[in-house]
Order: C-alpha cells, then sequence, then structure tokens
C-alpha cells in the first residue's frame, strides 16, 4: 500500500460567490474502513460529496481550492463519471434504478456484457447483441454478496423499497477495481430489520477492503457500524473521532455546538405557560413530497410559542401545510376546542389560522402585485373586508391606510405602498407574509421558516414582532425552523420532529446533547411526545 | 393478481384497441361492401403503410413519443425519388437509388431533429407536428423554387416554361417506378398462408426438440397453423380470395412483405443489442440512463435518425404502390406522420410502449376503418361526405384519446410519498 489513507481530502475550501460552505475541511478515509460523515442540513456533507464526485455544480461555480488524493497520488476529478472510473461508487438516496428493468439489466445498466458480430465490429459496439445469461451471472453474484437470494430476472418494479436499496448496493460493488463506496442516508427508508441486514453488508464490504462514506443522522448505526467520525458543522471540520473513543451523547453535542449567540436575546417567561389547549392535533399524517408527517401527536398551549425543529426532510414543514390544507392530511386536529377540517384552505383559515408559508416567493406572495393588494389579499378574499358599494369593489381609501398602518408598525422599507412586492428585498418580503396574516386577524399564526434567506437585522424584526405578537397579544405561534438557535432563543416550548413524528418536547434550556439526541431520532427518556 | 383481474387490466390497457375492433367489423357489416374487395384492400394498405408505421416504434421506446416529424423522412424520399425521376432511372435499380439518396438526406434531417427535439424535452410528440408543419414550408421552397433553378433537372419533370417541379409526377409506363417493388413476385394469398403456417410448425418443432419450447406453446401453435389452413378450406372464405365468380384474385406482392418482415426483425434485434438497451433505459427514465454513464441526448438523436431513415423508406414503399402511380408532389407528405401515428394507438401503442405487433394490428384496423367509412356512411346517413369527415376526426381523435390516456396514467401513477390509508390502520 503505498499511502495510508485511500482518500485524502485536505483542506477543502468551497465558496458560492462570497458564501463560504466549506472552510479547510479534512477528510481521510481509510482502505476498509466505515467512516461516518456527521452534521446537521446545511454543515457541508453534500457540498463536500459533491466535491469528491467532480459534480458539475462545482465546477461551473468557480471551482475549489484544496487538494484530493487517491491512494496518495493527488487527483482532479472533473465528473462523476470520472469518479466512476477512478473507483468511487454512490449509493444515492434516491434510487437510481429503472423500474421497467430487470434486476439485472439494473445491476448491468451500461456495462453490459456483450458479444462482437461482423456488423458490430464495423460499426460500433453499441450494436453488440447482449449477452444476457453472462449478465445474469454477474447480478446473482453481486446479489448474493449483499444477501438477497431475490430471482436476478424480476422486475423492479414492485419489489419493496428495501430490496430496491440492495440492489443499488449490489450494482456499486459489481462494479471492477471499486475502492471507495458513498452511502448516502441509506437506512432512511428502510425498516429495522433491513437496516441491520444493511449495517451488516456495509461491514462485509469493508471487510473486503472497499472504503465506505457512511452519510447518516442515526447516531445508534454509527455507534453499531462506524470505525471512524468525522462530524461537520457549519462548513467546517469540527473533530474526526475513533469510535472506540467516544459516545452517541458526545457525538450530538457536537453536532449541534454552541453556535454563535442568541440572534435576539428575549427574557424567558418566569412561569411556564400551562393554560388550555389551543390546537390539538392527534395521529396526523400528511403526504407531502420530502417532508412526510406519519402520525404527529401534539398540542400546542393558548398564548405559548412552540418552536417546532429537526433536520430537513424529516417532517417539520409537512405539519403546518398540512393542517392548512396544502397538502393532503389525515387525521384530527381540533382548534379551541372545535374539531377542524382537514384539506381545506378555506376551512382553516375562516376558523381563525393563517400561516406564513416558508415558500415565500411562491405560496406566499403575489409578486408583482403591490404592497397594499398582497397585504389585505387574504383578508379581502376570506373574511370579504376592505369590499364597499353594491358591486363589492376594493376600497383603496380603507386598504391604503391599513397598509401605511402595517409598514409602520412592521417597519417594511419601501418607496410606497404601491411598490411591487416582487422588488423588494427578502426580509421586507417576509415582512409583508407577516402583515398579511396579521390581517386575517388570527387566532393562531403557524410561521413556517420565517427567517430563511433574509440578513441579520431583518431576523432580529421578524424574531421580535413574533415575540411582540406572542407575548403582548397573547396570540397562539406555531414557529416552523431548521435554525435551532433562532427557536431556543424565541420559543417556550420545542418539539423536534424526526422521521415524521415528534421525537421530543424540550425546553430552550436543555443540553446539546438532548437536543442532539432527539434530532437523530434516539428514543429518549422523559422526552416522551405528549 | 387474480385471473379476473389479469383480464380487466388487458381490457383496460387496450381499451382503444378493443373499440376499433367492435367499429370495424360494425362498418363492415353496414358498408355492405363486397369482403373480396375488402380483403383485397386491406391488404394492400397494410402492404402500403406497414413500413411506415413501424418506423415510429424505435423513437416510442426511446421516451420520445410519436415521431410525427417522420413527415421529414417522407420529404427526404420524395426528393430521391425526384430526382430518380428526373435522371430516367426506371424500375429496382430506381427504388434502389431513390433509396440511397434518401439514407443521408434523412440522416441529416434525423439529426436535426433530434438535435432540436433535446431542446424540448417532454414536449416532443408536439414539437415533432409542429416541425413537420414547418418544414413543409422549406420543402414547397425546395420544390417550387430551388429544384429547376438552382439544381437542375430534366424536362420530365419540371412546368415547361415557368419554374418549379410539376404538381402531379406520373411513376407508370416508361418512368417504369410504379409497383417497382410489388410487382417483383405476386403469390396468391393462400399459398402465403400454407407457406407461413409450414414454416411455423417446422420452427416450432425445431425449437421443441431443443427444449426452447414448452409443450403447451408448441401446441397452441400447432393448433393455429391447423386452424389457420382449416379456414381456407371452408368455401365461402376460400371464395373470398381465390376471386371465384368473376371477383379478383387476391395476391401478395412478396418482396415487399420481405421488406416489412425484415423491419419487424430488425426492430425485435436491435432492442437486444447495447444500442436497444440505451434506448429503453433512456426511454424509461433519463435521470438513472444518465447517472449510468450513458449519453442520453446522443442515444435520442440515434433514435430519431433511425426513425427518419426508415420512414424515408417506408414513403419509398408507399409511393411505389399507392393508387394509380401518380406522385402528388406538394401533398403526398402531408398526411404520413398523421395516419402512421393514429394507426400504431389504434394498435394498443402508447405514448411510451409499442410493439411490432401492435403496428400491424393497428395498421390493419386504422385501415378496415377507412376503407369502409365512406360506404358506411352513405348507408346510413344517405351522404358519402359524412365518411369522409368521420377519416378526419377519427385520426384527430384517436391521438387526442391516446394523449389523454397517456396524461390521465401518468397523473394516476405519480406515486405519493405516504399511503395515507396507511395511517388509519395505526
Amino acid at each position: 500500500m503505498a499511502s495510508e489513507y485511500i482518500l485524502e481530502m485536505n483542506g477543502i475550501t468551497k465558496e458560492y460567490g462570497s458564501n463560504a460552505v466549506l472552510k479547510d475541511v479534512t477528510l481521510r478515509i481509510r482502505p476498509g474502513e466505515i467512516h461516518a460523515l456527521l452534521g446537521e442540513n446545511g454543515a457541508g456533507k453534500s457540498t463536500l460529496m459533491n466535491v469528491l464526485f467532480g459534480m458539475p455544480v462545482i465546477h461551473s461555480t468557480g471551482g475549489f481550492r484544496g487538494e484530493v488524493l487517491l491512494e496518495g497520488a493527488p487527483v482532479k476529478i472533473m465528473s462523476p463519471m470520472d469518479a466512476m472510473a477512478k473507483g468511487i461508487g454512490m449509493v444515492h438516496q434516491e434510487f437510481m434504478l429503472i423500474p421497467g428493468f430487470s434486476i439485472t439489466d439494473n445491476i448491468k445498466l451500461n456495462r453490459e456484457i456483450s458479444r462482437p458480430w461482423p456488423i458490430s465490429r464495423i460499426l460500433g459496439k453499441d450494436l453488440e447483441f447482449l449477452n444476457r445469461p453472462a449478465m445474469a451471472g454477474d447480478a446473482r453474484n453481486a446479489l448474493d454478496a449483499v444477501g438477497m437470494n431475490i430471482d436476478e430476472y424480476a422486475l423492479v418494479n414492485g419489489l419493496p423499497v428495501g430490496h430496491m436499496q440492495f440492489i443499488e448496493i449490489a450494482r456499486e460493488i459489481d462494479k471492477t477495481g471499486m475502492k471507495l463506496l458513498v452511502f448516502d442516508e441509506p437506512t432512511a427508508v428502510l425498516t429495522e430489520s433491513e437496516a441491520a441486514q444493511l449495517l451488516g453488508v456495509m461491514k462485509e464490504i469493508a471487510a473486503k477492503g472497499i472504503a465506505i462514506i457512511f452519510i447518516t443522522h442515526r447516531l445508534d448505526e454509527v455507534m453499531e457500524a462506524a470505525d471512524t467520525v468525522t462530524i461537520l458543522r457549519d462548513g467546517r471540520l469540527v473533530q474526526t473521532l475513533s469510535k472506540a473513543e467516544t459516545s452517541a451523547e458526545q457525538l450530538a453535542a457536537l453536532m449541534i455546538g454552541r453556535g454563535e449567540d442568541s440572534i435576539i436575546h428575549v427574557e424567558q417567561r418566569g412561569e411556564e405557560i400551562s393554560g388550555n389547549v389551543a390546537m390539538s392535533i392527534r395521529n396526523l399524517w400528511v403526504d407531502m413530497p420530502g417532508e412526510v408527517c406519519r402520525g404527529i401527536n401534539l398540542d400546542v398551549r393558548k398564548g405559548e410559542i412552540l418552536g417546532i425543529g429537526g433536520l430537513a426532510g424529516q417532517g417539520k414543514i409537512g405539519i403546518p401545510n398540512g393542517i392548512m390544507g396544502l397538502y393532503e392530511a389525515v387525521g384530527s386536529v381540533s382548534l379551541f376546542g372545535q374539531d377542524l377540517p382537514l384539506n381545506s384552505t378555506t376551512a382553516a383559515l375562516k376558523a381563525g389560522l393563517a400561516f406564513v408559508s416558508e415558500d415565500r416567493r411562491g405560496v406566499g406572495l403575489l409578486l408583482d402585485q403591490s404592497i397594499e393588494d398582497n397585504i389585505v389579499f387574504s383578508a379581502m378574499q376570506v373574511h370579504g373586508e376592505y369590499l364597499s358599494g353594491p358591486l363589492r369593489l376594493k376600497n383603496v381609501r380603507k386598504i391604503r391606510e391599513q397598509a401605511r398602518e402595517m409598514i409602520e408598525q412592521l417597519d417594511i422599507r419601501c418607496t410606497s405602498s404601491l411598490q411591487a412586492v416582487g422588488t423588494l428585498s427578502g426580509g421586507n418580503q417576509q415582512k409583508v407574509c407577516v402583515a398579511r396574516a396579521l390581517m386575517l386577524k388570527p387566532k393562531f399564526l403557524f410561521v413556517s421558516e420565517p427567517t430563511r434567506g433574509i440578513d441579520i437585522g431583518a431576523k432580529q424584526l421578524v424574531l421580535q414582532t413574533l415575540v411582540r405578537l406572542g407575548r403582548e397579544q397573547g396570540m397562539t405561534i406555531v414557529m416552523v425552523s431548521s435554525e435551532l438557535q433562532e427557536l431556543r432563543s424565541i420559543c417556550d416550548r420545542i418539539a423536534i420532529i424526526a422521521e415524521g413524528k415528534v421525537a421530543a418536547i424540550l425546553k430552550p434550556q436543555d443540553s446539546d446533547t438532548a437536543f442532539g439526541l432527539a434530532m437523530s431520532g434516539a428514543k429518549m427518556k422523559g422526552g416522551e411526545a405528549v | 393478481m387474480t385471473n379476473q383481474n389479469k383480464v380487466l387490466n388487458h381490457i383496460k390497457t387496450y381499451a382503444v384497441t378493443y373499440l376499433f375492433i367492435a367499429l370495424s367489423v360494425f362498418f363492415i357489416i353496414v358498408s355492405g361492401l363486397d369482403m373480396n374487395y375488402v380483403a383485397s384492400q386491406l391488404l394492400l394498405r397494410l402492404n402500403r403503410n406497414a413500413f411506415i408505421v413501424l418506423a415510429l416504434i424505435i423513437p416510442i421506446v426511446a421516451g420520445m413519443g410519436i415521431n410525427f416529424a417522420i413527415t421529414i423522412g417522407a420529404m427526404a424520399a420524395q426528393i430521391g425519388l425526384l430526382l430518380t425521376i428526373s435522371w430516367g432511372v426506371t424500375g429496382i435499380t430506381g427504388i434502389l437509388l431513390a433509396a440511397g439518396i434518401t439514407l443521408p438526406l434523412a440522416t441529416l434531417f434525423g439529426f436535426l431533429i433530434g438535435k432540436l427535439l433535446n431542446r424540448m424535452k417532454g414536449q416532443e410528440t408536439i414539437g415533432s407536428l409542429i416541425l413537420g408543419y414547418f418544414a413543409n414550408g422549406a420543402y414547397q421552397l425546395l420544390f417550387l423554387f430551388i429544384f429547376g433553378n438552382f439544381i437542375p433537372l430534366s424536362d420530365k419533370v419540371t412546368i415547361v416554361g415557368a419554374t418549379g417541379v410539376q404538381n402531379t409526377l406520373n411513376l407508370t409506363g416508361s418512368v417504369g417506378l410504379y409497383k417497382a417493388l410489388d410487382g417483383v413476385l405476386q403469390v396468391s394469398f393462400s399459398l402465403v398462408v400454407y407457406i407461413l403456417a409450414g414454416a411455423a410448425v417446422l420452427l416450432a418443432l425445431l425449437q421443441f426438440f431443443r427444449k426452447n419450447l414448452t409443450g403447451k406453446k408448441f401446441a397452441a401453435i400447432l393448433i393455429l397453423a391447423a386452424v389457420l389452413v382449416g379456414l381456407l378450406q371452408i368455401p365461402a372464405i376460400a371464395d373470398v380470395f381465390s376471386g371465384a365468380g368473376g371477383r379478383q384474385l387476391i395476391r401478395v406482392p412478396v418482396v415487399t412483405w420481405l421488406l416489412i418482415g425484415c423491419l419487424c426483425v430488425f426492430n425485435l434485434l436491435i432492442m437486444r443489442t447495447r444500442l436497444g438497451q440505451k434506448f429503453r433505459a433512456v426511454g424509461q427514465s433519463q435521470t438513472v440512463a444518465n447517472a449510468a454513464g450513458i449519453n442520453v441526448d446522443r442515444t435520442r438523436v440515434i433514435a430519431i435518425m433511425l426513425s427518419t431513415v426508415l420512414a424515408g423508406w417506408g414513403q419509398i414503399v408507399f409511393m411505389q404502390s399507392d393508387g394509380i402511380g401518380t406522385f402528388q408532389t406538394y401533398a403526398a407528405h402531408e398526411q404520413v406522420g398523421l395516419y402512421a401515428g393514429a394507426a400504431i394507438l389504434v394498435g394498443g401503442a402508447s405514448i411510451d410502449r409499442a410493439t411490432n405487433l401492435q403496428a400491424l394490428i393497428g395498421t390493419f384496423l386504422f385501415h378496415s376503418l377507412f376503407i369502409t367509412a365512406q360506404s358506411a356512411a352513405s348507408n346510413l346517413f344517405g351522404d358519402s361526405a359524412v365518411g369522409e369527415y368521420f377519416r378526419a376526426f377519427l385520426s384527430y381523435g384517436v391521438i387526442a384519446i391516446a394523449l389523454v390516456i397517456y396524461a390521465w396514467r401518468g397523473a394516476k401513477k405519480r406515486k405519493s410519498s405516504v399511503d395515507l390509508t396507511q395511517a388509519t390502520k395505526e
């Protein structure tokens, strides 16, 4: 062995414009080890993998700094094809399988075994006939290696999801010269027994000398399978540890970390809010692609600011979207003791709910319309306000007065209330969204990712507005956010969602370890869902 | 899946085909046409159109929908025919020359069409349709102005004393292209059935002894062959083909049928090569194909090039056999894409799935309606013009239905990320 490491990525720095997403990250993988890569969303895991695979998104945005060494020799990986040729494979989170093809055809896709004949010798390899029996033989060997005794001629279509994951792995290990395999959240779609089988297969593959990068957020699996763990946070390398010298608790704490100080400082409320239940959610399932809820049980107390946190894709955003009727949902939700019909946005709005969507530009705003029209739009449509006369025309004077008031109150920076919303900055657009929700005079406000993509000053203002609404006007607020630090600075309680369920309900002052473990879906003592 | 479900599923998938079978039978009865006439016309039209319809299969498999731009392949063929006539080359040689000229032209056109369709992924069907209309303009310019003025042609095809190519060209007589393929060897229909049945039995026997064929399938082939031969022994049926009673003896143009057979075999074989595997992979998922290192765009361009060349040759087969041997210089290509597209859809193909058999059955059914529509309409409504409208309605209607069914199935297939019925169980 020429080098101790099969892969070395030294001092990798990557900037998108002025925004550094990777800062001097180093990752070193030994042959035959399972190396877990841990980090929250946005920690830089996927960017690091994009660098490794030479994805076009990296090269088209000015490349990266730092060096990549494969078996001790510096390499330049310019495309995913290039990475594949150099023996780096990927087991995707979303399956890269063709449903209408047999397992064999999928495993050997574009690497078919074929027989030449006179015409193909003239016109090229493309016209060689497939040698299906030989292909099936290879597929059989690969399937056996991952412990699958399924028929290699079976169609992928209709197979259980778990099987597909193993077929992906079989395809990767069938490639000759495979040195390093990246598993991207491989157990996310598997049942418990399948996940256990997968970890077993990973160990077997590693025992053959193929190194594995294991991207996951499940700490128990890291402790079970990994040899070494690298933790990233905010684009920086936090630490590389050997598993023997760490624990799940330590990893959880390192993953979350104490970020910079709170964005705003809000006095914690002295007494706990133990008032009546404002909203009770029972067994809520929401079919929102990428943010599926699988049986949420949650009580929101009257007058509190409840935070909902968790990693992306775990279902936290599905909750407000499901309750507001934007995605199909089943389950039961009651608001102030009244049953709330699901799958009807109109009913939700009429019941006194308001929603500031995470999709500001898509769902939240009419970008070409003026600020004042945006502010009153929902109130006009839902409650029939700001209309006058027998023809129910817009009452422009009243609308303008109201809009002025809001602009002043929320400090929306604009030239006039007639300015088109699309020309405002992100932070000011967000304030318009909040203003519009407030015009509905809601009793209950959902705010989803209110600070996404806005600058620090605007963040403070939006958060202060929420605190004021909650504390001074007694509005019940549910705030969904990926920024744990924000939730911890303004919320009374924080529910952490993992795998579509409430993993724990925590207090802002609880430890990083508690938050880290809850986000990784580990079971907690005392943190039971209400 | 239970048997009942299987049958139901089959009927659902082939609803359009069954509807057309019923319609065809109804029309044949209502039209009151002599069966001998219907049969001879049907064979003639199958012979003429099957090749072009079969040219649609590869792009469908490659996920590019119905390639209405085969019209442009037809234009290439017509340029080939025009030059052949102008140069005075006759007979089989003439046909081969026309096919030879078509090959580079259609390859070039196909390359350009493919490049363009790659820029409008997801809209290939409508894109190729509009492209066909657009190319028609360029074609008119070429035939009205450029030919004769810039590319010298003989007086046989140009309008003397003016500019441009004649409106109709004659393929018969001294031009010697009419039925140049069809006329090489013609044998009676019943003889073809006997030969085919015999060949099928022999092949099946061979495969059976090599143990490549189960006893059940072997028996099925034997019975099918016996039934076909047996049917021809029934006088009422035999008369339809034999031309008894002063009717026409139905004969089969062997060379054309062989060509159609060759194309079927080509379509089958290409799917068993690496290239075919690429077509299928790209057709089912461009993302996955791309991730596996397949050059998606290149594969799609090749599919369209093949289709355009094959359609061009198909147009030559069509022209040498069509009608009374006249070549409508400015209009012969116009309905090529439309009729072929409608025919393959009637056969049970869809925007993303097509086989040889579907193409052949579709051609058969679509043209059985074409033949009988006029007489049926005049018998039903006392007006044969209704039949004419019905043809147009039929072609566009079938395509519209196929597009709607495809969109509808796509919407149903889009899997939700979680099964909400699961929730109620817990």
